[in-house]
């Protein structure tokens, strides 16, 4: 547990910043008290705005108040200095009560230079705050982003409070006893306005500073240099008289249940829930995968891992990392693949071997635009027919999907569970924002998760008529279908598996029509049969005529959506989909019951396609594909305008 | 036993052929060389003594790759040019199996080309078992990556325009530690050379050629010929020279491998000849640390008629192994952080409670 209030710091040099810091933790100006702001960080992609956003979130989650993040970067590592394509911004939403999304429009803008304070500007409610890098806006870096004038001057911004702070001369100025070299100093800029922000929303310090020094374990006059203009940073919101006052935002005490907490991204939960799904079915972990945006992080999470057994695989490309996976899932590994849309596209034919082959398999699809290369760092749930439909011959695979960045966690069990019981290929399909958006997470104690328990085949399953004993790879469990999973090393027990369609029960290569035709219609027979939770309704007054469904990552801005409609008085029911094949059981009954029934995607209607078709509803889309999430105003107007007629 | 096998468990009884074949009918083209080198693969097999349960053979598409479905071991029959991928997956997570792969000309060199590479240079313990028979034979007789330029075929009646791979070459190329080439009708020497692979620790890549009887017949004859195979054929023999064709009075080949001083190339030089000197032929070294000799070796022969075609081990050495440096670092793993605590990791460093 971390303290809620930082210790005074340094006591070995109280005359320093740090003293004056310690003696005056608590900001001597006044105070008021918000139940929820909406920060939001820009500037340069070399600027530090991921790690900044990252120190906020970091201090925000350990003082206890509800959030949720929207880091947005482009995919360009290093994109041209001071242009609005090279815009990199982090969004925080924070509050003393249970939110649901990054929020709609920030209540305070950092802009670190012109192209920031530009390709930002448009999302700010009038009244919002902003504090400008005065430092940055020369004439030519306006001019590169075409400001003919200086819009800190020109009354251009006078719908919103402007704090100009020369952030850079501050920090350097901070930082003239450092000896470190200018260009070195500069880049501590970003710390300086973490220190003011901190001060702005009484963010507890300590962590950040621990963070940092070890961080720069190995250049200990970084880390020295970031600390120190960390806290002249808090110091300048105390001291200046531009900053006359600061914001409690409460600790979110009675939105969580009792527990242990820790902010978590959805790539780091997915990684966790496929390490304890290797503990809990007591199978070593095999990931198979090839660098790709935005699923990589997995790859260098699992590979930190192998202290649990964990072998992660490099491969040379998208198809020898599920090849690997699917080697592994046949000598008994919990085999694992993570990719984004286009990796998923070329493991398309070796998924179609795994249905073929009936071993268990996770494909791992973190969606991103699209098509083809798309926005390789935006967010988009349009790979949802990819995964139901992408491979030759009728090859079903379950769907999974994680409705927030901590329910990655559950998802990764979820698949393993499928996987393992019907051996099968499964797709868990999150998405970028998921994967780098962040929340609290109730860490479970061990005890609360589930057993997941594997039987490998051990001995022969067939008696033929003059009594020999053999083996059978293809003769199925009657209530799941799945096949027996013998693997290499079990005596007795040796078989041949392939692509071919094979014989009912001996799996030899069989072309008999009836046979093919048996088969196929037992594959499908044995995924849709998969046991999943009833969907559930959120009706609270059961008064609704309209449902919203959702699946995936827009979970969290439709909830907000819809709280805003109830709020006003509004009816309006709301269900959210983790399984979308097979569709839960009572889903079919659950859509009957709606006049209306809207589908807010991130695609142009994947899943209302899906629903017309099985349930014969009129199911209706609401789509947006911008590469960000849904905001839960505009959602809530959509929502309002399609049930106008209901 | 090699270190290639050592956790490989062994079989309780004295095994035959007979244990190595499965009760499937096998489906080849009568009189295609498949056939011969299955025979060789299950006469060979008992010889490793090896628990039948823990040999493995995967393959890919192609004719060759309906052999897993005639060993009774485990197997799996893929799809096309992925056997080494799958083969490596398995292969990294399961030490106590021997892993062996087979695949052919269109399904290693052309559609699973990037595989096969990437197999070689990481030297995950492998055999692969390349059936080189320089035509597509299951899609009816297209070229192959492997087919001499200019070949009619369906699908190139004015002839092939493609320069071929010398699979050899092109093993060695990419950083292969095991290297040797075959032939399907030469029993003793195929298994020979299957001997050597299986000792290798890590990837060894076979090349064997092998006869399609119906759509690129007699392709090898010239090395298979009494009257031409003596000067088309230079077998390769660790620490013997290197010499070939019709025997000299020292019972030897009259011609031998000889180095350029100029180029540094490889050349063939007729000891016959005036002033001869027998002295300067190679010795070959399979174990030699630079492949630079094997793969100037591997150029000797005509591409188009194969004249001047090693066979044997071309190269044999010893590099760390993937899957063995895996396992090392999972150990190391647990001695650096300890053995995984699941709830220590779910925890993290930050956190908050909240009281209930």
């Amino acid at each position: 547990m971390t303290s809620q209030v930082s210790s005074p710091t340094t006591p070995e040099d109280p005359s320093s910043v740090a003293g004056v810091l310690g003696e005056q933790r608590k900001p001597a100006k006044e105070t008021r008290r918000l139940d929820r702001v909406i920060i939001r960080f820009a500037g340069d992609s070399g600027d530090g705005m991921q790690l900044t956003g990252d120190r906020f979130t970091s201090e925000t989650a350990s003082f206890g108040n509800d959030l949720s993040t929207l880091p947005n970067f482009p995919a360009e590592i290093r994109a041209p200095a001071g242009t609005l394509p090279g815009v990199s911004s982090f969004q925080l939403h924070f509050a003393d009560h249970d939110i649901l999304t990054p929020g709609d429009a920030p209540n305070v803008l950092v802009a670190m230079n012109p192209a920031a304070l530009k390709a930002n500007l448009g999302d700010l409610p009038r009244g919002a705050e902003i504090i400008v890098n005065t430092d940055e806006f020369t004439k030519r870096a306006m001019q590169k982003v075409g400001y003919s004038a200086n819009p800190l001057e020109d009354g251009s911004l006078e719908a919103y409070a402007v704090h100009p702070v020369p952030l850079t001369t501050l920090t350097l100025e901070a930082l003239k006893d450092s000896g470190l070299a200018r260009k070195d100093a500069e880049r501590a800029k970003n710390m300086f306005a973490l220190g003011l922000l901190s001060w702005m929303y009484h963010r507890p310090t300590d962590g950040t500073e621990t963070f940092l020094r070890k961080k720069f374990a190995k250049k200990p006059e970084i880390a020295e240099a970031n600390v120190a203009a960390y806290r002249a940073g808090w110091n300048f919101g105390e001291t200046t008289e531009d900053f006359a006052v600061s914001y409690e935002v409460q600790p979110a005490t009675s939105a969580f249940p009792a527990g242990t907490y820790r902010n978590i991204s959805g790539n780091l939960a997915l990684a966790y829930g496929l390490i304890t799904a290797g503990q809990q079915t007591g199978l070593p972990l095999f990931l198979g995968s090839y660098p790709i945006t935005p699923a990589s992080d997995i790859l260098h999470e699992l590979s930190r891992h192998k202290n649990f057994g964990v072998r992660t695989f490099q491969a040379e490309d998208e198809i020898a990392a599920i090849g690997a996976a699917l080697g592994a899932a046949f000598g008994g590994s919990l085999a694992v693949t993570t990719t984004s849309g286009p990796g998923v596209a070329l493991k398309s034919e070796t998924i179609g071997l795994a249905v073929s082959l009936e071993l268990p398999l996770l494909v791992v699809d973190i969606q991103r635009g699209g098509p083809s290369t798309g926005l390789p760092t935006k967010t988009e749930q349009a790979d949802l027919l990819q995964a139901m439909y992408g491979r030759n011959g009728e090859a079903p695979v379950p769907i999974v999907a994680p409705a927030t960045p901590a329910e990655c966690f559950t998802a990764a069990l979820e698949a393993a569970r499928i996987a393992t019981v019907y051996r099968t290929p499964v797709f868990l399909l999150s998405d970028g924002y998921l994967a780098n958006g962040s929340e609290p997470w109730r860490i479970p104690e061990l005890d609360e998760l589930p057993d997941l328990p594997v039987h490998f085949a051990t001995v022969p399953n067939h008696t033929a008529d003059d009594g020999s004993e053999a083996f059978w790879p293809y003769l199925r469990d009657p209530e799941t279908l799945a096949r027996p999973w013998a693997v290499p090393g079990t005596p007795g027990l040796e078989h041949r598996i392939g692509g071919i369609e094979k014989q009912d029960g001996t799996g030899n290569i069989s072309y008999d029509p009836a046979n093919h035709d048996f088969m196929v219609r037992t594959r499908q027979a044995k995924i849709d049969g998969i046991e999943v939770p009833d969907v559930v309704v959120d009706d609270p007054e059961g008064q609704a005529r309209t449902l919203v469904l959702g699946w995936g990552s827009t979970y969290g801005p439709i909830t907000a959506a819809v709280r805003r409609i109830r709020r006003e008085g509004g009816h309006v029911a709301q269900a959210h989909l983790r399984h979308l094949n097979p569709f839960p059981k009572n889903l079919g009954e659950v859509l009957r019951g709606y006049d209306r029934v809207l589908v807010p995607e991130m695609n142009l209607g994947q899943l209302a396609h899906l629903l017309r078709a099985k349930y014969l509803v009129d199911a209706r889309s609401y789509t947006q594909v911008t590469g960000l999430p849904f905001k839960a105003e505009q959602l809530a107007q959509a929502i309002v305008k399609e049930s106008a007629d209901v | 036993m090699s270190e290639a096998l050592a956790l490989v468990p062994k079989a309780e009884a004295k095994q035959s052929m007979k244990d190595f074949k499965s009760d499937q009918e096998v489906r080849w083209c009568p009189g295609c060389g498949d056939y011969a080198v299955l025979a060789a693969v299950q006469s060979f097999m008992p010889e490793l003594e090896l628990a039948r349960e823990n040999v493995v053979f995967v393959s890919g598409i192609g004719c060759s790759s309906r052999f897993p479905y005639y060993m009774n071991t485990y197997g799996m029959h893929s799809i096309h040019g992925r056997a080494p991928a799958i083969a490596t997956g398995l292969a990294a997570s399961r030490r106590d199996l021997s892993v062996w792969v087979v695949t052919g000309d269109g399904d290693a060199l052309s559609i699973g080309g990037n595989h096969l590479i990437h197999a070689l240079r990481r030297n995950v313990n492998l055999k692969i078992l390349l059936f080189n028979n320089r035509i597509y034979g299951l899609t009816k007789g297209q070229y192959s990556p492997t087919s001499e330029v200019g070949k009619i075929t369906k699908s190139t009646p004015m002839g092939s325009l493609d320069a071929p791979f010398n699979p050899v070459s092109l093993a060695l190329g990419a950083e292969a530690t095991f290297v040797a080439r075959t032939i399907d009708s030469d029993r003793k020497h195929l298994q020979g050379v299957l001997r050597a692979a299986a000792a290798h620790p890590g990837t060894a890549l076979v090349e064997i050629y092998q006869n399609c009887n119906i759509f690129n017949d007699g392709a090898f004859d010239a090395l298979k010929e009494r009257d031409t195979a003596q000067d088309a054929l230079i077998h390769l023999e660790h620490g013997q020279p290197i010499r070939f064709g019709a025997p000299a009075p020292d019972g030897l080949g009259s011609k031998g491998v000889v180095r350029n001083a100029a180029t540094g190339d490889l050349e063939v030089l007729d000891l016959a000849a005036e002033g001869a000197d027998a002295s300067r032929v190679l010795v070959h070294d399979a174990h030699a640390a630079s492949p630079t000799t094997a793969f100037a070796l591997s150029r000797l022969a005509d591409a188009d008629t194969l004249h001047r075609t090693p066979i044997g081990v071309l190269r044999d050495v010893i590099r760390p192994v993937y899957d063995t440096d895996m396992a090392e670092q999972l150990d190391q793993a647990v001695v650096q952080q300890g053995q995984g605590d699941l709830a220590k990791l779910l925890a993290g460093n930050d956190t908050w409670t909240v009281a209930g």
